[in-house]
């Protein structure tokens, strides 16, 4: 695509009169080789995308729009299986877990993430490099084993916590009883992600001149001041960037309540968050074509929440005002 | 044209890497060879089956079979427990390949199976030769009038193990044999200062729901000459008894609310935080295989019957047990018959099996022997548990329908008793709720409910 535009920008470009009709020829051959070549290069990845990506979303999109019973056969339902999606209790109850996970999860994320990145960013020290590693490392464990681990530290049996209340004498709280599941989750997803992030605004923070720093402090800035008011502006754009994609991900809950529910003693139940629902309808029920409904379904709920935080954090003169 | 050349062979290449599979060679009519067994062949140039199945001492097993056999191989996987191998399964089928030839299956899955045709009906294939071998009523679980669809291996006669420590500790000197005396003798534990009387496991439901036929009702009429046709008597006052008597006992805390079989309930066992263990025949070698009956928790077993609700009417449930079952994608059906009617069918096979609790097999032959009937448990610190216990409940078992939607059935069931667990609805309540969601999914899966 931009190969494209580019040769076509240059072949809009005026040429002298004199030299025009041969130049023209040369540019003719060397345009369709380039474009050519161009495609090839975008070929692999083009296969990929369209293979692994476009076609499994056309199949699910086509099963999304029949039925099947264990006792009668497939028939053509239309948009019966989204209208019965959007009236599940199950799948309206696990949107509404995933968007008041979503509005809590990211604001205190994006807070400490922040925060991190701000002080290490003030940090000149050698200290600074080892705690940026240190706070990124949880982000490269898999999110499996993280879940894992974090299921027996939160056992009452073998987890730290009882360990801690044994010294008074006293039982600790289940974090995965149903009062303190959506504190547990939150828990481990924090500390799955928050240096990810941190990492991102720390880049952005990077890109900041720094002369800005010092006129602002002859300007008399003390280093709060500098802080919010100047970095965290400048960074804003990749606030907003990994803001959506927390919010994307977070809407699309899966892989922490899945591993998890083995230890939950029953409080993550099969239609906990939309995906978990949408994966159990289809491998443990085998009802394919209710869970493609349902994981489109999902699409559209994630379509609407981001472009509705896009519109809300839009700048003045984008496209969205 | 070099860049345009390598893209083209590395393009071929990924392709070609992604349409190889994994596994069978070319079929002729006779079974693949196989390379993906767990276990080695003994005879490398007879025809292989594929089996599916999770027993502890599977791989014994199928060397014996390997070893007396050599015009057919098993060629074994162990593609999980229980839950886990379902899920391949029902994917397997609904994916149309992927299902192995023979596949191990509980009592409990046949119907949900048979009805999407992924099994065999193996009566045509001499499925009759070993009917003489099984108890009326194992033979029913496996059959759907005369068609038969698996092989019986073991089953899982419910009894109540319990630990002779506590009890004597608190007075208790014979073992509850109703349920109101299981309710009187936990109250007496729990007011005495000791541990809770047995656990309710949510993620246990085919326990509640074998506890609930045992007082008479009758969840699921399904018979496979009508497949359309479900009966779903979920809250009629025998389900709803049971129900209230167990969110009674949990509200009261005389029973635990923890998940079976895992890491949290496995050391409450050791450590004896539960007195008794409603639980099956095969409890014992899966408990010792778990850590149980070693040090500390060692010679402090027992078993009783199960109590029951009326005495002079006394009802046998079954938890688990297995069958070998012949899928409808197996290459050479009457080679994978011949293994599901041969694979742990055995002498040396059942005798390992039984000698360590592991199954209670259900073929007569070892059921009418001596060895079998005289054994002393090594778990139960000598008890004679076969002859007392668990033989006289095996021969007392009815059989027991299950629906065609017994994976939706058990997770919703499975999510009440959650709710019951955590005090937020009573039995009753639970029996209510759960009448009216099987009934709607049964009519979206287009069954006509009776009730």
């Amino acid at each position: 695509m931009a190969n494209a535009s580019a040769v076509a920008a240059e072949r809009s470009r005026p040429s002298p009169a004199g030299r025009r009709s041969a130049q023209r020829t040369n540019h003719g051959s060397s345009l369709r080789r380039r474009s050519r070549i161009g495609w090839l290069f975008i070929g692999p990845f083009a296969i990929v995308y369209v293979l692994f990506l476009v076609a499994p979303l056309a199949y699910a999109f086509y099963l999304s729009l029949f039925s099947k019973g264990l006792a009668t056969g497939t028939t053509f339902t239309g948009w019966g299986n989204y209208a019965k999606a959007f009236a599940d209790p199950s799948f309206l109850r696990g949107v509404w877990f995933v968007v008041r996970f979503a509005l809590v999860l990211i604001p205190v994320q994006m807070a400490i993430s922040l925060a991190v990145a701000l002080v290490l960013d003030a940090i000149t020290t050698r200290f600074a490099r080892f705690a940026r590693l240190m706070v990124f490392l949880p982000y490269a464990i898999p999110a499996v084993i993280g879940a894992l681990m974090w299921g027996f530290l939160y056992s009452p049996t073998f987890g730290p916590l009882q360990q801690f209340f044994d010294l008074f004498g006293q039982h600790a709280p289940f974090l995965l009883s149903p009062t303190n599941v959506f504190g547990g989750l939150m828990n481990v997803v924090i500390w799955q992600w928050a240096g990810y992030y941190m990492i991102i605004i720390y880049a952005a923070l990077q890109g900041i001149d720094t002369s800005l720093y010092e006129a602002a402090k002859l300007d008399g800035a003390n280093p709060w001041q500098v802080a919010f008011r100047i970095k965290v502006p400048l960074v804003s754009s990749a606030l907003v960037l990994i803001m959506v994609f927390a919010l994307i991900g977070t809407l699309q809950f899966f892989t922490e309540p899945q591993i998890l529910r083995l230890v939950s003693n029953g409080t993550i139940t099969p239609d906990f968050t939309p995906n978990l629902y949408a994966y159990n309808q289809a491998f443990a029920y085998a009802n394919f074509n209710y869970a493609s409904a349902i994981s489109f379904a999902l699409g559209i709920v994630v379509f609407i929440a981001v472009y509705i935080f896009l519109f809300l954090t839009r700048k003045r003169g984008s496209f969205l005002s | 044209m070099l860049v345009t050349l390598t893209s083209a062979v590395a393009i071929a290449a990924t392709l070609a890497a992604c349409s190889g599979g994994g596994g069978s060679s070319t079929t002729t009519g006779t079974s693949p060879k196989l390379t993906n067994c767990t276990n080695t062949m003994v005879n490398k140039d007879a025809p292989q089956v594929s089996v599916w199945a999770w027993y502890p001492n599977m791989a014994l097993v199928v060397d014996n079979f390997n070893k007396a056999h050599t015009d057919v191989q098993v060629c074994w996987t162990n593609a999980g427990q229980g839950g886990d191998e379902y899920t391949k399964v029902q994917t397997a089928i609904s994916a149309g390949k992927g299902l192995p030839d023979v596949v191990m299956l509980e009592a409990d899955h046949l119907s949900s199976y048979e009805i999407q045709n992924a099994l065999v009906d193996i009566s045509k294939y001499g499925a009759d030769k070993v009917k003489g071998n099984f108890s009326a009523g194992a033979w029913k679980d496996v059959s759907q009038g005369s068609a038969v669809y698996a092989i019986p291996v073991d089953g899982g006669p419910m009894a109540l193990i319990y630990r002779t420590d506590v009890f004597t500790k608190y007075g208790i000197t014979t073992p509850p044999t109703t349920w109101a005396e299981y309710e009187a003798d936990a109250q007496k534990v729990k007011s005495a200062g000791g541990p809770v009387f047995g656990d309710l496991g949510a993620n246990v439901p085919a326990v509640l729901m074998a506890l609930q036929i045992q007082k008479g009702a009758t969840p699921f009429g399904y018979d496979l000459t009508d497949p359309k046709k479900l009966t779903v008597k979920l809250d009629d006052q025998a389900s709803k008894d049971v129900l209230d008597y167990w969110a009674d006992l949990v509200k009261k805390g005389l029973v635990g609310t923890q998940d079976q079989f895992t890491t949290d309930y496995i050391s409450g066992v050791v450590s004896g935080n539960y007195a008794t263990y409603t639980s099956a025949a095969w409890a014992p070698g899966y408990l010792t295989g778990a850590g149980v009956g070693k040090g500390a928790s060692s010679g402090v077993w027992a078993v009783a019957p199960l109590p029951q609700w009326d005495p002079s009417n006394p009802v046998s449930v079954n938890w688990g047990g297995s069958a070998f079952a012949v899928t409808s994608q197996a290459t050479d059906k009457a080679l994978a018959a011949e293994v599901a009617l041969g694979l742990y069918a055995d002498p040396a096979s059942l005798d390992d099996g039984w000698k360590t609790q592991t199954i209670f097999p259900l073929n007569q032959d070892v059921l009418k022997s001596d060895a079998f009937i005289n054994n002393k448990s090594d778990f139960f610190s000598g008890q004679t548990a076969n002859k007392d216990i668990y033989i006289p409940a095996a021969n007392a078992y009815a059989g027991m329908v299950y629906a065609p939607i017994t994976v939706y059935y058990y997770a919703q069931l499975q999510a009440e008793t959650a709710k019951i667990n955590a005090g937020q609805i009573s039995g009753s309540g639970a029996a209510t709720e759960l009448q009216a969601d099987i009934v709607k999914y049964a009519k979206e899966q287009g069954f006509t409910v009776a009730p």
